[in-house]
């Protein structure tokens, strides 16, 4: 039937059963939004304050439901608006099609109002993305967009339209997902071996040599990365780590990937890695890495990593293999197939005196108390506590972030929202707000630092507007904690420009928008706390005292062999 | 170290933006390309774009190449062996000829070459030669005394010898193996 191409792109978001859309209107998108009107009924709209909120928003939706996100803005600003959220999406390999308009057809290349070349700015952040200039090639693309954002190695694409074909009718035949592939561009696309959209099947050659690996192996070691996450391989990984009883590291991507209380964990790696983490990488003989890219945070020094051990690589993206660090043995494949087909092979072992060296080293790190503020293990403790264990966990980033991820458990995919790779402070409000829409009966936690807060609050106006319970935990330490910890220990104690002073009160910012707050310099203090924001059902900051010098440890400096600790404890 | 030299034959779809994708890459991930030659094919919509790149070894350059099989409008990737392929270059150079002696260098020279003489005008002749780096760079040092007016040339093209083409699925699935046990 013909329509319009807004209305078009409606039909196709129902295709994608798409319920949500994170987005902010403006003059060139403006045909979408007047089609969105009649749609309000089948997709909820969430108006953030600014794009950049959306774009995390989207990003957060994504990752917390496993399906695609999706995000709207307007031309020129709204576009520009969204690139740290794609950046974001693209480094931690998150679905999300963000959809943008543009100018007219008569007015491209003329410098118009509002006009910028979006699918340029963001070629080297997604997957792929899209001009589309016609109507008639809307469904078509869309649906080739989903499919790419969700496919292999999932990652952001975005369609730019042009404002024409929002307004031209163009024939609509409605189509169900199912059949997608058979047809129109992502049926050309498909047809060719290298994109056929489908996850490459592990080689069984491959599996049974590292079945014989780990049968001559007695000091194995894992690594859990974000791969087993966006594979939702969570339960698969814990049956081969139990199997063969060994000991797993997990990187900032991978918290939730492997249940953060079974015994066999050593808790985070690399920069921030626990002891037993960096130790067990420096003496194991035989790593193997689950989707994981070895980022410079984990190999800080690829050389000297894991000198002693055969290096293995578990990943869907073949040009990840050796990127970083050079393996003796890869697997291409998608996390979850690769584990089913190790588990249906592996013997049980056990590794009781390797595993007893490895957890003779701690697992966390303790804080020392101090009377007029909190420490971090205080208020992380208390959440673990306090707070159900399926609780949604959204970080920003900096030392809040590394303590959120170093004390909290997390048990699924999903959990833990952070910025990992692309590191955006700002990410954690937008993100926890993707949560709470698509998680309504899940406590939500805003785990932030006061310079990331910054970045971001005005999304406390969404927070208000939409009347989402999201719980704030502000580490108020009044500097760029992260920032000054390298100023202290690496930059001579220059303490330039990162201290952020004390001049905002957040309980009245709180007020000012309608929620509550409360300031606490203590563990009961900051329970008491918890336990209201959790039953208030509505937004709430709680602004949790910080000494100033508090750090995050163990530190291993950048490049640095990761058992060289510049600080321990 | 010594960085060497790859080409690199790079299928793709015949769409608006698809040289900036691929090129915009190499870049991206810290590579000067130091020669590109792009056009279309026998088959509709598909063009080849021909790269050559330096790269530290062989390691690097099977990671780029799986860089450029990711977009999504690259049908294929070939990294081409350098001693098992054809590679060729079209130059075009303007020389500037002060008199008829001097022209008739020029032109020996280009004979010698087996270049053509595509324009001749009374104070300057235009030759286009075809060849690979050592040949062209030869006659350019040879032509650079008569004074060269302009330049252009083509980048190199490539194709392997023999029967094998680029699709053949077998010879991108040993490339795609690369890496095992390389230490």
């Amino acid at each position: 039937m013909k329509m319009t191409g807004a209305k078009i792109v409606m039909e196709c978001l129902l295709e994608q059963q798409v319920d949500t859309v994170f987005g902010y209107p403006g003059g060139t998108i403006l045909n979408l939004y007047d089609e969105l009107y009649n749609y309000s009924d089948k997709i909820r709209h969430i108006r953030t304050a600014h794009e950049q909120g959306a774009s995390h928003a989207a990003d957060g939706y994504a990752r917390s439901t496993g399906k695609v996100g999706v995000c709207f803005a307007t031309s020129g600003p709204g576009a520009t608006n969204l690139v740290t959220g794609i950046a974001t999406a693209y480094m931690d390999s998150s679905p999300v099609v963000f959809i943008t308009c543009n100018v007219g057809k008569g007015l491209i290349g003329k410098d118009a109002f509002q006009e910028v070349d979006i699918t340029g700015i963001t070629m080297p952040i997604t997957k792929t993305n899209y001009i589309v200039k016609r109507a008639e090639d809307l469904a078509d693309v869309i649906r080739e967009a989903f499919a790419i954002a969700r496919s292999g190695r999932p990652g952001p694409v975005l369609i730019d339209i042009l404002k024409n074909a929002t307004a031209e009718e163009a024939e609509y035949v409605p189509m169900k997902r199912s059949y997608h592939h058979l047809e129109g561009r992502l049926g050309a696309l498909i047809s060719r071996a290298s994109h056929n959209m489908k996850a490459p099947e592990p080689e069984l050659a491959d599996i049974e040599k590292l079945v014989d690996m780990i049968e001559y192996s007695e000091k194995p070691l894992l690594i859990c990365g974000g791969g087993v996450v966006r594979s939702q391989a969570h339960m698969e990984f814990e049956e081969f780590a139990n199997r063969i009883d060994s000991p797993v590291a997990v990187t900032v991507m991978g918290g939730g990937g492997f249940h953060g209380r079974n015994a066999l964990t050593t808790g985070m790696i690399g920069m921030h890695g626990s002891q037993a983490s960096n130790m067990a990488v420096d003496n194991c003989d035989l790593l193997i890495a689950f989707g994981c890219r070895f980022s410079d945070r984990v190999a800080l020094d690829p050389t000297s990593f894991a000198k002693q051990a055969k290096i293995v690589q578990v990943d869907i993206d073949r040009s990840e293999i050796n990127k970083n660090v050079v393996t003796d043995h890869h697997i291409i494949g998608d996390a979850r197939r690769v584990l089913d087909m190790l588990n249906e092979r592996i013997t049980p072992k056990s590794h009781r005196e390797w595993k007893e060296y490895v957890f003779s080293f701690p697992t966390q790190t303790d804080y020392v108390l101090a009377s007029e503020t909190l420490n971090p293990r205080q208020i992380t403790d208390s959440i673990d506590r306090l707070c159900p264990r399926d609780v949604i966990v959204a970080t920003d980033v900096g030392q809040h972030q590394m303590w959120t991820i170093q004390h909290l458990h997390y048990s699924y995919p999903g959990q833990l929202l952070t910025s990992g790779g692309f590191g955006a402070m700002g990410f954690g409000l937008g993100a926890a707000i993707g949560a709470k829409v698509s998680h309504p009966d899940k406590i939500v936690l805003h785990m932030t630092g006061d310079g990331s807060f910054r970045m971001n609050l005005n999304e406390l106006h969404t927070v208000a507007t939409y009347n989402l319970p999201i719980i704030t935990i502000l580490f108020d330490n009044h500097t760029l904690g992260m920032v000054r910890q390298w100023q202290t220990l690496i930059y001579d104690q220059h303490y330039m420009a990162t201290d952020i002073g004390a001049e905002v009160d957040y309980i009245k910012l709180a007020e000012a928008y309608g929620l509550s707050g409360r300031r606490v310099t203590n563990q009961a203090d900051f329970e008491e706390a918890l336990k209201e924001a959790m039953a208030c059902g509505r937004g709430y900051i709680i602004d949790c005292v910080l000494d100033i010098d508090e750090k995050v440890k163990p530190m291993v400096n950048n490049g640095a062999p990761i058992t060289k600790f510049l600080i321990l404890d | 170290m010594e960085k060497k030299r790859y080409t690199l034959a790079i299928m793709v779809d015949n769409e608006s933006g698809v040289l900036s994708r691929v090129s915009s890459l190499f870049s991206r991930k810290g590579y000067n390309i130091e020669s590109i030659a792009a056009g279309t094919l026998e088959t509709p919509n598909v063009t080849r774009i021909t790269i050559e790149v330096l790269a530290d070894d062989d390691n690097q350059i099977n990671l780029l190449c799986n860089q450029v099989r990711k977009l999504f409008p690259v049908h294929s990737v070939k990294l081409l062996n350098s001693s098992q392929s054809i590679r060729r270059e079209l130059v075009l150079i303007k020389v500037k000829t002060e008199n008829s002696e001097e022209r008739n260098e020029i032109i020996q020279i280009s004979n010698i070459f087996r270049a053509s003489i595509v324009d001749v005008a009374t104070n300057s002749l235009t030759i286009a030669i075809i060849g690979e780096e050592e040949k062209t760079e030869a006659i350019i040092n040879l032509l650079q005394k008569h004074g060269i007016l302009e330049m252009g040339r083509t980048g190199i093209l490539a194709l392997e010898r023999g029967a094998f083409t680029l699709d053949e699925d077998t010879k991108v699935r040993g490339e795609f193996d690369y890496g095992k046990n390389v230490r």
